[in-house]
């Protein structure tokens, strides 16, 4: 740590409870706790500690307390605490200050002020739990017009359809590389997707070969701007291909995953050199306009024999709209637009907390669009960054979403605590590290149950929704604003969003 | 609301009134044993791709293509998973952009000059260009190997990987535009100059920057300001003086010359100073 900062968090041990059971000590992997045997007493070093208490949960006598520690300094609405800390770590160091993690700020989150409706005696609510309650969502190109022949009193239909794949539920795993995080959470995200009929999305860090028999049926697969383990096999194993322009916790910049996370691994999947810093550079060099956009998609479609859907994922920036309809004119069969509270494994702090625009606003300005213009059909769009329940979830579908990507909402079942210090690569939780010692707190055969609790229960959440609304099938309540209300939103949001203020 | 509304128009240039594939087999294909000449005059993208990939179907594993102009992801789409052949495919005159993008393992001989992405994320295989090429030639290579008889375009090598015992080579004969080997992760660039003039220096800027891994050999001059700071210049050993003479060697085999005289002259061995060129300016 860096001098003159503050410590950010309390650790309070209760002698009278602690049995000396040195747990906390292993647990931490930036070594808070110590034991010394001889004074058989623990000296703590707070300003270490990250919160991540990991050390408080598994602590066997209830122990340990672990709580922010509020600023010390003179209260000052301007310059917070967060403000000056910075200035002395980048005094300290000369450094571009990094974080992990989504954007913390207080910005308005617009899900917290948009409602659901519900089916009041003009029409009967239905109990999804007796009556049949279709989520399947289907990712693709969908034809403009549909051909149907009749031949001799039998119809039968003629339109080709361009690929598209099926969901069991309008939910996916978004992208978290293999190296940013750990195998094991990697290969339960996996797991749990193949279990629930849904997709996990590999990153741009590749998919081993050796989980490619099993999972590679229920994977999306990045080709980004660093190509990292991109090639023929990589692309045809899976079910979508997606293209990364951009996320939303870091618009307009590339990532680098540090040499020391490259290990033999990581090293093989992303076919580099082991302990090389793994460069992703900001734009990918063979795209500087729509029309080279257009070049990659078809090279994917090319490389892939057109069998699958093409994806473009863009974060939610000032004209995104405008992009996503030049995405869809470029040819790809799904926009996946990434808001600014979206997560990532690490990013500079002054980008995450100030680029981009929120997903809420951005996703119905590019449904908007899209309907406008005509070609809304021609794509499905996934929106992304700060899904946070299945109302989200649902809110999302009502503003004109097919799907949602989900990545921190998965992490936090796992066991994250949302600490904000992935980029550190000393996750206690075993999720966003390569340290052997420390992935090995994660098993993937109970943690993917974990995760597919997690779907399972929102997908009863949004059955149980849709039924109060009196829908029965997902397809009705997508793009259908009349079922969302704002609270508390000026008109110009309510403009954007396309919703009625409540009463009206 | 449909494809009738002329203000929003929405035309796919790939896919629109492609022609059916069995029937343009039936008038552009000629084949004699495991060689098919197949005519591109014309073709779109997607018809010409739809030709390569059903001759090869038809059991042919020499494709020569005549009257190419313009169509790209010549060599793309002879991916199969179930098929090992290595399929050799002369191009005559002018292919697109992309030319043997994500190849996995064929060989692409053109008779002409090439345009951009040339051997974009190949995997495998070979391309030998008679002409020049354009940007991005051999952009995030992994395996394989590229000869070019002229020059390149900007951003030539840009984050070229290796892996092991993959190690793509990339071999200009002439000379760059700026950032060659920008970001390179890994391989082997050559670089000869051999249509610069005597004395005349290469013109590239930037060359190397964001270096962080493989080599790239220079022949000819070049001043220390068009190299970027995370590169190393240092004169060739014994074991690069071995891999500039297999390279020279094969260039000229391809494209005739004198390997000797080519290998005399003068090599400068560029090198990333550091495995980790972005470690030092992160605060956490």
């Amino acid at each position: 740590m860096y001098p003159y900062i503050l410590s950010e968090f309390i650790v309070e041990r209760r002698e009278d409870r602690c049995i000396r059971c040195r747990v906390c000590e292993r647990q931490c992997a930036n070594g808070v706790h110590l034991f010394d045997s001889e004074l058989n007493r623990f000296f703590t070093t707070e300003k270490d500690c990250v919160g991540c208490q990991r050390c408080v949960m598994l602590c066997p006598a209830d122990a340990l307390y672990v709580r922010p520690r509020l600023a010390d300094y003179r209260p000052n609405g301007s310059w917070t605490r967060d403000q000056m800390q910075n200035l002395k770590k980048q005094a300290a160091t000369g450094g571009v200050v990094l974080t992990g993690s989504g954007n913390d700020k207080p910005y308005r989150v617009y899900w917290n002020h948009l409602t659901l409706n519900a089916s009041q005696v003009t029409n009967p609510s239905i109990d999804p739990l007796r009556e049949p309650m279709e989520l399947q969502t289907f990712l693709g190109r969908k034809p403009d017009s549909l051909k149907i022949e009749f031949n001799g009193g039998k119809a039968r239909l003629a339109s080709e359809f361009p690929p598209n794949v099926p969901l069991r539920m309008p939910l996916l795993f978004s992208a978290m590389s293999l190296g940013a995080i750990s195998y094991p959470a990697f290969k339960s995200l996996a797991m749990a997707a193949k279990e629930a009929g849904v997709l996990f999305n590999t990153g741009e860090g590749g998919l081993p070969v050796e989980m490619r028999g099993e999972y590679a049926d229920h994977a999306i697969v990045q080709c980004a701007s660093g190509r990292f383990g991109v090639d023929e096999d990589y692309l045809n194993c899976a079910r979508i291909v997606e293209i990364k322009i951009g996320q939303g916790a870091k618009p307009g910049i590339g990532g680098h995953l540090p040499g020391e996370k490259v290990s033999d691994y990581i090293a093989q999947t992303r076919m580099i050199p082991r302990g090389t810093d793994a460069l992703s550079p900001a734009p990918q060099h063979d795209i500087y306009s729509i029309e080279d956009l257009s070049m990659l998609i078809y090279a994917l479609k090319e490389a892939t024999d057109y069998s699958k859907p093409v994806s473009v994922k863009i974060a939610a920036v000032n004209n995104v709209a405008a992009i996503a309809s030049g995405i869809v004119r470029a040819g790809a069969d799904i926009v996946a637009i990434d808001g600014f509270r979206g997560g990532t494994g690490a990013a500079p702090l002054v980008t995450r907390d100030n680029v981009g625009i929120p997903i809420e606003l951005a996703l119905s300005a590019v449904d908007k669009r899209l309907r406008d213009e005509g070609i809304r059909n021609r794509c499905s769009v996934i929106a992304a960054g700060g899904i946070r329940s299945s109302a989200d979830a649902i809110k999302a579908i009502a503003l004109g979403d097919d799907a949602v990507y989900l990545a921190t909402a998965p992490l936090v079942a796992m066991g994250c605590t949302l600490c904000h210090k992935c980029h550190t690569g000393k996750c206690n939780w075993g999720i966003c590290t390569q340290d052997p010692f420390l992935t090995k707190r994660l098993n993937p055969e109970l943690t993917s149950r974990r995760l597919s609790n997690l779907l399972r229960s929102w997908e009863h959440e949004i059955q149980e929704i849709l039924g109060g609304m009196g829908v029965n099938a997902i397809e009705s309540l997508r793009g259908n604003r009349e079922h969302l209300r704002g609270l508390g939103l000026e008109e110009w949001e309510l403009n954007v969003l396309g919703v009625k203020g409540a009463g009206e | 609301m449909n494809g009738f509304n002329v203000k929003f128009g929405y035309r796919d240039i790939f896919l629109e009134d492609v022609q059916p594939v069995h029937i343009l087999y039936e008038t552009r294909v000629k084949t004699a044993g495991c060689r098919a000449v197949i005519d591109a005059r014309g073709l779109k993208h997607k018809e010409l791709t739809d030709l390569l990939r059903e001759a090869v179907r038809r059991g042919s594993s020499e494709l020569v293509i005549n009257h190419v102009f313009g169509q790209r992801y010549i060599g793309t789409r002879l991916y199969s998973p179930f098929k090992d052949e290595k399929i050799c495919i002369e191009v005559n005159q002018f292919p697109g952009n992309d030319l043997g993008a994500f190849l996995n393992g064929h060989r692409i001989t053109v008779q002409g000059n090439a345009q951009d992405g040339v051997g974009n994320t190949m995997d495998d295989g070979l391309i030998v260009v008679h002409g020049r090429a354009g940007d991005v030639t051999a952009m995030s290579m992994r395996g394989g190997q590229i000869f070019i008889r002229d020059n390149v375009g900007y951003r030539a090598a840009i984050h070229m990987k290796e892996y092991k015992d993959k190690v793509p080579v990339l071999t200009v004969g002439g000379t760059s535009q700026d950032f060659l080997g920008e970001y390179m992760a890994g391989g082997i660039v050559m670089l000869l100059g051999l249509n610069l003039q005597e004395d005349e220096p290469h013109r590239a800027r930037y060359i190397g920057v964001g270096m962080h891994g493989g080599v790239i050999y220079l022949r000819g001059r070049l001043a220390e300001h068009q190299v970027g700071r995370e590169v190393e210049i240092c004169p060739p050993d014994e074991r690069d003086r071995e891999i500039i003479g297999r390279y020279v060697r094969e260039y000229c085999r391809y494209f005739g010359g004198s390997p000797q005289e080519i290998i005399n002259g003068r090599f400068q061995k560029l090198i990333p100073a550091s495995l980790r060129p972005y470690g030092q300016i992160y605060a956490s």
